[in-house]
């Protein structure tokens, strides 16, 4: 299992009642179910992943986070967890609204584009970082809107967003990955 | 018609209050069974017909000599797996296999009902299948399962008994019949008042059946239950069996031949009457409504596990029907899970070899089993 993934696990309590927003082929949900809580279920655009969801035994619906996630009623959820897939919605600020809407708590991560590694790519090479989290060029990246661990928190803090990060490190310049667990 | 002998029915004596206000009793149900209810009675799934099915879903049909219509997803080794789950399949009442339906003798006058049968609902087909759960003595179904108006009726079903069952899996259906809908089954309707020997219902008694009209209306319906792309594909232009036009009205084209073959095959199994009923039944279904417009209300008491499909090119129950149960199942925090299967068979896709489907289908039972199994140890 992705490390990121365990990172995820462990800030979710037990037996909450969870959300997965584009669970993909439910790898994290199905670590969830077993180990933390039963109460889990996945949003997943992919009829593929949907599959594979279904394979395991996990509860999954099909559906779009930028328009299914108005069917779920207003805290509905203790947890809703978004994996790096907040850069690629077309309207991502619409999307954390509504995570935040649907859940007490949203585990929000984010690929860094503030990491080392990717402002020496683009300081040395010139062109757009290819990185392990971000494997696509340009012309061929889902990622519509990419940003960095102090633009997301930039952001909280100007719509008033509580990130809570007790146990998280982000720092902008080393950390690949942004994982914060933010509230209204 | 022979083999009736071999139809299996449960007389059900208790007196079923209709939704149109009349009380039927000692009626029959008739019905089939496919696998062994085992000693826990916890592996017992319920399915449910369409509009045209019967009792036989699986195997060969011992009236008609045809596969059963769920052959594809049902039987041994299958999705539905005849090898580990008890299947029970009836007759719906209004239907023509056995059930009680127009074509029943009327005590009162000895002749078939005909039009004289009450209007029945799908809430009334629920309640009278219901009788088999005690007929068989299981407390809790495993499932209940079915697609179209089959799908109708495992939606009534979780609606009227709440707990009778850990899963559900409705199919291609809706909870409300649409505008579109209804008018379809207008079109079969009235195309079988069109036909003279109809003679207001009561064509029994005259030893003639109105073949011609109930024809029309299933190739009319057969057309709804495929897709534009399915049909250009199949057929596009082909000429049947010639080389040129014939500028006349004979069928030029496969398509024409192949929609006449449907209408007379179905002539054959299938009462004019009981397509009446049953698509009126069909017209009247909307849950929504029976909750006041909150389609949520219709699951509040239940904790049934569901699971929704619906077919990409199915345009007679689309994916938005489907999905709105879904979503008020979803505003109460109901376990559900959702899949839209491609498939570019139509709504008859859920009879079909669709792979997808039939996988989606036979794991989720097969998780769900395991789970409810582990639980209850």
């Amino acid at each position: 299992m992705k490390k990121e993934f365990n990172i995820i696990a462990k800030l979710i309590t037990k037996d909450s009642k969870v959300l997965d927003v584009g669970c993909g082929d439910g790898e994290l949900m199905k670590y969830i179910s077993e180990n933390i809580t039963n109460d889990i279920r996945g949003l997943e655009l992919s009829k593929h992943n949907v599959q594979k969801c279904i394979e395991k035994g996990l509860t999954v619906i099909e559906g779009d986070a930028e328009k299914d996630l108005k069917q779920f009623p207003e805290s509905s959820f203790d947890y809703v967890v978004l994996s790096q897939t907040l850069q690629a919605f077309l309207d991502p600020e619409n999307v954390i609204n509504e995570l935040l809407r649907v859940g007490k708590k949203a585990i929000v991560t984010i690929p860094n584009f503030g990491y080392w590694k990717v402002r020496i790519h683009l300081l040395f090479q010139g062109t757009m970082p290819i990185t392990e989290n971000l494997p696509n060029e340009w012309y061929d990246t889902p990622n519509l809107h990419m940003c960095t661990i102090k633009d997301f928190v930039n952001y909280c803090k100007k719509k008033n967003i509580k990130i809570n990060s007790s146990n998280l490190s982000f720092q902008n310049l080393f950390s690949e990955l942004g994982i914060f667990i933010i509230e209204k | 018609m022979n083999n009736t002998k071999k139809v299996k029915k449960l007389i059900i004596d208790k007196p079923l209050k209709l939704d149109c206000g009349k009380t039927i009793s000692n009626f029959p149900l008739a019905y089939e069974t496919y696998g062994k209810l085992n000693e826990k009675k916890n592996n017992a799934i319920l399915a449910f017909h369409a509009l045209t099915g019967d009792q036989y879903a699986s195997g060969i049909n011992p009236i008609t000599n045809k596969e059963g219509w769920w052959n594809y997803l049902l039987g041994p080794g299958k999705a539905i797996d005849t090898e580990k789950y008890f299947v029970i399949c009836a007759n719906v009442i209004g239907g023509c296999m056995g059930s009680y339906g127009p074509s029943s003798i009327d005590s009162s006058t000895n002749k078939p009902f005909g039009t004289n049968f009450p209007v029945i609902t799908i809430n009334d087909m629920v309640n009278a299948q219901y009788h088999l759960l005690e007929f068989f003595k299981i407390e809790k179904l495993f499932s209940v399962i079915g697609g179209s108006m089959g799908g109708m009726q495992v939606l009534q079903f979780v609606s009227n008994f709440p707990n009778k069952t850990h899963t559900a899996v409705p199919i291609a259906c809706t909870a409300s019949h649409s505008a579109q809908n209804i008018a379809l089954n207008e079109l079969g309707r009235q195309s079988i008042m069109a036909d003279n020997n109809w003679s207001n219902g009561f064509y029994e008694e005259n030893k003639k059946s109105p073949d011609k009209g109930l024809a029309v209306a299933r190739m009319a319906a057969h057309i709804t239950y495929l897709s534009k792309k399915g049909l250009q594909e199949k057929f596009g232009r082909k000429l049947q069996e010639r080389d040129d036009l014939k500028f006349g009205f004979d069928a030029d084209f496969q398509i024409e031949s192949y929609l006449r073959y449907q209408g007379s095959v179905f002539v054959d199994r299938f009462d004019a009457n009981s397509y009446l009923f049953i698509t009126r039944a069909m017209d009247y279904f909307d849950l929504t409504k029976q909750f006041n417009g909150n389609l949520s209300k219709a699951f509040e008491k239940s904790k049934t596990k569901f699971f929704v499909i619906s077919f990409t090119s199915d345009w007679l129950y689309p994916t938005s029907e489907n999905r709105e149960i879904v979503i008020a199942l979803n505003a109460i925090g109901k376990d559900v899970g959702f899949a839209e299967i491609t498939s570019d068979k139509g709504h008859d896709s859920f009879l079909l070899d669709v792979p997808d489907f039939l996988s989606a289908v036979k794991n989720f039972l097969k998780t769900s089993y395991k789970k409810i199994n582990e639980k209850r140890i």
